[in-house]
C-alpha cells in the first residue's frame, strides 16, 4: 500500500540522522581517514571512541552534575506547582485565576526576555556557604554556595528550572485537579485534616497519573536545558552533560567519530527514559495542550 | 459543573429551598478553614508567587525600564542613565545586525508555521488511522524530541560537515569539488539549521495533534462519510474546524518556539554569520561579549512584545476552563 510505503520511507528518513551517528561513532579514526566516512568499516568496528570520550571527556563527571541539578530540580517544581495547583483547584479564592495566569505566562516567555535582570540577580544576591559534599578528588557538590553567590552554583541552576518550569507544571497539574471534586477536600476539612496533609496525603495520591506524566517530562525539559546552564555557570566544572557538550567540541572532541560518540552518550538517558516510560511522556505533553 | 456546590447563584432565586441549603454548604466550606490552615494555604500559594514573581515577572519589568537606560551593569542607575528612546533608535537604524536577526527569527516562524508543523499535522492525521504498525511510526517520528537540540545540532553536524559530512559524500559534491558548505554559507545556513530543528518540531506537533484527533467524536466522520464527503473534505471541513482549540494551542507551540530559538543556533556558530536571532543578541550584547546591559534589554523588549500576542492567545483560549 502506498501509504505504509511512504510511513516506512518517513521512518527510515527519521532514523538516519541517528543510525549515522551510531555509525560514525562505532568507527575508529583511523579507518575513516583513509577510507572517508561514507565507506564500509575496514578494519571492524570497535567501541574506542566511547572509551575515550568516557575518560578523558569524563563524562561520568558530567553525568553526575546533571544528576544533582535535575532529581532536585523535579521534586521541587512538582511540589511547589502541585501545592498551588491544589489552592487554586480546590478553594475558590478570588485571585485564583491571576495566580494561575502568572505561572502559565512566565513558562511561555523566552528565556532570554528575562535573562539579563537575572544575571544580574544572580551576582547579588548572598547565599550561605555551609561547606560542600566532597566525592572523589574532583567532584564538590557545594551546599548552597562557594562563593557566596547564586551565580555559578548548582542550586542558582536548580532555582531557575524550578521557578521557571513550576509555571508549566501548575497549568497541567490545575487541569488534572480539576477534575478531582472540591467535595473531597471538603469531607476531609469536616473529618479536621489541616490543609496541608489533605494536600499530601489525599490530592496528591489523586494525581499520581499526572505527577508521573510531569516528572518524566520536567526531567526530559532539565535534562536538555542548554541556556541557564550557559549563561548561570562559569565553570567548566559544574556544566551538566548537556552544556559540557559544548565544551568540550575542540578540547576533546577532535574529529567526528568522537563528536558522535559524545553526543550520543549526552542523549542516552533520556532516550532510556523516554523507551521505558513513552507513556507517561506523551501523556504530559498532551496533557497540557488538550484539556485544555 | 456536575458539582453543585459551584453553580449557586443562578440556583437562589429559583429554587429556594435547596438554594438556601446549597449556601449553607458553601457558607461553611469558608468556616470550615481554621485560621492555621489559612496561614499554611497562605504559604502554599506564597512561596512559588514569590519566586516567580521574583525572578520571572521582576526581571520582565526590569528589562523593560532598563531598555531606556545606558547601564553598563556595574554600579547604582541614576537619572543620568536614562537616555529615553536612543537605544532603540540606534536598535533600528545603526545597529546592522537588528534587521537580519529580526528576518532570521521571522524565517524561523514562517518556516515552522508553513513546513514543519503543518507536516506534524499531516503525520498526525495519518497515523490516526489507525493501521498496522502506528505505534512503532508514532514512536520513530517522536524520538527526536526527547534530544536536545544541542545534540541534534551535534548529529546533523555530522550530515552537514563539508568534506565529512554525509550529504556531499552521498551526492557526490566531495570528489567533485563542488563542495556545499551547508553550515557556513550564510544564504543556506539558516535552513539548514531549521531542517534540523524541523526534525525534532515535526513529531512534537505530531503528538499533540494526534492527542487531539483522538478526542474527535468517531460519529462525526461517520456522518461525513455517510455524506459522500471524501477523506480530504472531511479532514478540512469536519475535523479541522472541531478541532479548533488544539489548532489555537499548536500555533502557539509553533510560535514560542520561534521566538525562543537558541540553542541550536549557538551550538553552529554562536549565532553568527547567517544565524543571527533575537535571542542571541541579547546575550551577545549584554552578558557574553559586551556589558551594554541597556541595548541588550531593549532587544529582550522587542522580544518580549512579539511574544505577548501568542501567549495571551493561549491564556484566552484556556484560561476559561480554569479555576
Amino acid at each position: 500500500m502506498i501509504l505504509q510505503a511512504f510511513l516506512i520511507a518517513m521512518v527510515v528518513l527519521w532514523l538516519f540522522p541517528l543510525f549515522w551517528a551510531v555509525y560514525a561513532s562505532l568507527r575508529p579514526y583511523g579507518d575513516t581517514v583513509v577510507h572517508g566516512y561514507l565507506s564500509w568499516p575496514a578494519n571492524g568496528l570497535s567501541f574506542i571512541n566511547y572509551q575515550n570520550v568516557w575518560t578523558q571527556g569524563e563524562i561520568p563527571y558530567y553525568y553526575l552534575n546533571t544528576l544533582v541539578i535535575v532529581v532536585p530540580g523535579v521534586i521541587l517544581t512538582l511540589l511547589l506547582a502541585s501545592m498551588v495547583a491544589f489552592c487554586c483547584t480546590q478553594f475558590s479564592w478570588r485571585f485564583n485565576l491571576i495566580v494561575l495566569m502568572l505561572f502559565t505566562a512566565g513558562n511561555l516567555l523566552p528565556p532570554q526576555v528575562i535573562i539579563v535582570p537575572l544575571y544580574w540577580i544572580y551576582l547579588h544576591t548572598p547565599i550561605p556557604m555551609l561547606g560542600s559534599i566532597d566525592i572523589g578528588t574532583k567532584f564538590s557538590f557545594a551546599i548552597f554556595s562557594d562563593n557566596n553567590l547564586l551565580y555559578d552554583q548548582y542550586i542558582g541552576i536548580i532555582l531557575i528550572h524550578v521557578v521557571f518550569q513550576t509555571g508549566f507544571a501548575t497549568f497541567v497539574l490545575s487541569n488534572y485537579m480539576k477534575t478531582i471534586t472540591k467535595e473531597i477536600t471538603e469531607s476531609a476539612l469536616v473529618d479536621g485534616a489541616n490543609v496541608l496533609r489533605i494536600w499530601w496525603s489525599v490530592v496528591l495520591p489523586l494525581c499520581r497519573p499526572a505527577l508521573a506524566a510531569m516528572a518524566t517530562l520536567l526531567f526530559t525539559f532539565m535534562y536538555n536545558d542548554f541556556f541557564w546552564a550557559l549563561i548561570l555557570l562559569s565553570h567548566g566544572d559544574k556544566r551538566p552533560i548537556t552544556t559540557a557538550l559544548n565544551n568540550l567540541q575542540g578540547e576533546f572532541l577532535i574529529n567526528n567519530n568522537l563528536i558522535a560518540a559524545g553526543a550520543l552518550l549526552a542523549c542516552l538517558p533520556p532516550i532510556i527514559v523516554y523507551i521505558l516510560l513513552q507513556k507517561h511522556f506523551v501523556a504530559g505533553l498532551t496533557l497540557g495542550s488538550t484539556k485544555g | 459543573m456536575a458539582n453543585p456546590t459551584t453553580s449557586v447563584a443562578p440556583a437562589r432565586s429559583q429554587q429556594a429551598p435547596e438554594a438556601g441549603a446549597l449556601v449553607a454548604r458553601r457558607k461553611r466550606r469558608y468556616t470550615l478553614l481554621t485560621r492555621h490552615d489559612k496561614i499554611l494555604l497562605a504559604f502554599m500559594v506564597g512561596v512559588p508567587l514569590t519566586l516567580d514573581l521574583v525572578l520571572i515577572w521582576g526581571p520582565t519589568v526590569a528589562s523593560v525600564v532598563l531598555s531606556f537606560t545606558n547601564w553598563s551593569g556595574i554600579g547604582p542607575i541614576t537619572d543620568k542613565n536614562f537616555i529615553g528612546f536612543k537605544n532603540y533608535q540606534f536598535m533600528f537604524t545603526g545597529y546592522t545586525l537588528f534587521w537580519p536577526a529580526f528576518l532570521h527569527n521571522l524565517t524561523w516562524l514562517a518556516w515552522l508555521t508553513f513546513i514543519a508543523t503543518p507536516l506534524g499535522m499531516f503525520f498526525a492525521v495519518l497515523l490516526d488511522r489507525e493501521m498496522r504498525g502506528t505505534r512503532i511510526y508514532q514512536s520513530v517520528f517522536f524520538l527526536p524530541v526527547v534530544l536536545s537540540l544541542v545534540v541534534v545540532g551535534f548529529i546533523w553536524e555530522l550530515q552537514y560537515a563539508p568534506t565529512d559530512g554525509f550529504i556531499n559524500n552521498a551526492f557526490g559534491l566531495v570528489n567533485s569539488g563542488h563542495l556545499i558548505d551547508w553550515l557556513g554559507n550564510p544564504r543556506i545556513n539558516l535552513f539548514a539549521i531549521l531542517v534540523a530543528t524541523s526534525w525534532r518540531h515535526i513529531g512534537y506537533i505530531m503528538i499533540l495533534y494526534l492527542a487531539g484527533l483522538k478526542s474527535v467524536d468517531p460519529s462525526l466522520r461517520e456522518a461525513a462519510r455517510v455524506d459522500g464527503a471524501t477523506e480530504v473534505q472531511t479532514f478540512f471541513s469536519v475535523i479541522l474546524p472541531v478541532m479548533a482549540p488544539i489548532n489555537v494551542i499548536i500555533v502557539v507551540v509553533t510560535a514560542i518556539e520561534a521566538l525562543r530559538a537558541f540553542d541550536i543556533a549557538f551550538i553552529i556558530n554562536q549565532g553568527k554569520n547567517g544565524l543571527e536571532l533575537l535571542s542571541i543578541l541579547i546575550t551577545n550584547n549584554s552578558i557574553s561579549e559586551a556589558s551594554l546591559v541597556g541595548f541588550g534589554s531593549a532587544i529582550a523588549v522587542i522580544l518580549l512584545v512579539i511574544s505577548i500576542g501568542p501567549i495571551v492567545l493561549f491564556l484566552s483560549r484556556t484560561m476559561r476552563t480554569l479555576a
